[in-house]
């Protein structure tokens, strides 16, 4: 019986080549996919919010955890879409129009993914339109937007606008984030909330997905 | 007391002159420069001992990104001749050097592409004739070392400075670095000054001078921004005021500053205010 708790410690340690070669262990051994994912995958990268929570990690540590649970997951997706698993929900994430700026929407991204949501990342510098229309072609129930720069947070006022005209602001629930925003700034551009990290982002998106429900 | 009184932001100056959201300030010393001239002119004018080159963003991994690598010559070149020129005789000027924006431990980019991307960038600014070379917002130690030794192999003196902006009490860089860890290895490594930038408002600086100020000699460098911005009908408005910062300045002194100036949301505004400060405190020492 190969040792799973192996994927745990690699996802901790960012160790890549130990966490893909525990998967493919596991997998061998029959675990599966979903069970290596609810019981080991996602309860280590909540063990990295909380040490990134605590300041015992910062956000080198939680790329390269991340990393380490992104190698896993790709063992595992086709065997996902194979069983038909639904992921916990469909998250479309980007960098706003102006901003290029990718550190912090990666992160989000994959810690996301380490929760177990679906992510569609459209990148940097995406305008209005592009998440528009992401939104619609996903079903997205979450759409995520990022800005480093203060001059570019204006473009997740532009977005949220457009996701009104286009009909779907009822449809989907908005989060923003990046270093210059704050709880305040997402209260006035009419989001549905901020998140201060990446862990924290991951724990809004859950409880939105429960007000989903 | 020696101070020396900075500038205040460029990109939020420019932005009121017309420069759109999400476009890069830098390409405007290429394509507008008298708007430049206008704004570190402003700057000269309130007061600043010292004004920063629009070349924050001039490095060539950042202008890649904007299809315009090529331009890193001529931007810092011009940025350089545009700010001595608005800064007129007896002021210094500093080249602006910010981080690549790319995370060196997630393989973004090799050390060889920074060290590329900053001998370029730091080598027009001297070729152009800055008085020393300012790195800013960085956040890594790594990046800000390999940067540090590009901008010195310039011969121009050094000055490092890091966005203390994450963690419980606000006072780690994103990689998670303390001021104290920050000031002892740009020190090693040579800076001629270390300190703070950016944050979330002007409160924070004086710990932050305290703390550098336990652990180093080097002469401290702050510019903090004028607390986060909010929204109001679709632009930015910063509630700091000028007095605020003109209010705070005697207790960076106090901590140990030396180069003092603003961040993202400081206007000229606030530096003629910190420049009266400065005025009245000198002549009760000149009395004294």
């Amino acid at each position: 019986m190969p040792d799973i708790n192996r994927l745990n410690d690699a996802i901790l340690q960012g160790d890549v080549n130990t966490a893909v070669a525990a998967t493919r262990d596991a997998l061998a051994a029959g675990r599966p996919a979903i069970d290596i994912i609810t019981d080991h995958m996602i309860p280590a990268m909540d063990e990295v919010g909380r040490r990134f929570e605590c300041e015992e990690y910062f956000v080198p540590e939680l790329l390269l955890s991340a990393r380490a649970m992104k190698a896993a997951m790709e063992l595992l997706r086709p065997m996902l879409a194979a069983q038909g698993s639904q992921p916990t929900g469909q998250v479309v994430i980007g960098t706003v129009k102006g901003d290029l700026h990718d550190i912090g929407k990666n992160l989000v991204a994959s810690m996301l993914e380490g929760g177990g949501f679906g992510v569609i990342d459209l990148g940097a510098n995406v305008a209005p339109e592009s998440f528009v229309s992401a939104v619609r072609d996903n079903n997205a129930e979450i759409v995520c937007l990022s800005a480093l720069l203060t001059v570019t947070m204006p473009s997740m006022k532009l977005t949220i606008d457009a996701l009104q005209s286009a009909g779907l602001r009822s449809k989907v629930k908005v989060l923003v984030g990046g270093a210059p925003v704050t709880q305040h700034f997402a209260e006035e551009i009419g989001a549905d909330g901020y998140g201060d990290s990446a862990t924290a982002a991951v724990s809004l998106a859950r409880t939105m997905m429960r007000a989903h429900a | 007391m020696t101070v020396i009184l900075t500038d205040g932001a460029l990109g939020t100056e420019y932005q009121r002159l017309g420069l759109p959201v999400g476009s890069c300030p830098d390409f405007w010393t290429l394509e507008a420069p008298d708007r430049v001239y206008q704004v570190t002119k402003s700057y000269a004018d309130a007061g600043s001992d010292a004004v920063l080159t629009t070349t924050f963003r001039a490095n060539t991994v950042t202008l890649a990104e904007y299809g315009r690598a090529a331009d890193t010559r001529a931007i810092n070149v011009a940025a350089t001749r545009i700010a001595r020129d608005a800064a007129g005789p007896n002021k210094h000027v500093f080249g602006d050097v910010g981080p690549s924006g790319k995370m060196l431990i997630a393989g973004e980019v090799t050390e060889a592409d920074l060290r590329r991307a900053f001998s370029d960038q730091c080598e027009a600014l001297a070729e152009g004739g800055v008085d020393a070379i300012v790195l800013e917002t960085f956040s890594d130690a790594a990046e800000a070392g390999i940067a540090l030794a590009a901008a010195r192999a310039t011969g121009k003196p050094v000055i490092v400075s890091f966005a203390f902006d994450t963690g419980r009490n606000q006072d780690r860089t994103m990689t998670g670095l303390t001021p104290e860890q920050a000031a002892r290895q740009m020190e090693d490594a040579g800076a001629a000054a270390v300190g703070a930038n950016c944050g979330s408002g002007f409160e924070a600086f004086t710990a932050l001078c305290r703390r550098f100020r336990q652990v180093t000699s080097l002469p401290l460098w702050i510019k903090p921004n004028a607390g986060l911005p909010e929204v109001t009908g679709g632009t930015l408005a910063y509630r700091s005021t000028p007095e605020q910062f003109a209010a705070a300045v005697p207790g960076y002194i106090e901590a140990g500053a030396t180069y003092i100036g603003g961040c993202c949301g400081t206007t000229p505004e606030f530096i003629r205010a910190a420049a009266a400060v400065l005025q009245s405190l000198r002549s009760v020492q000149a009395t004294a």
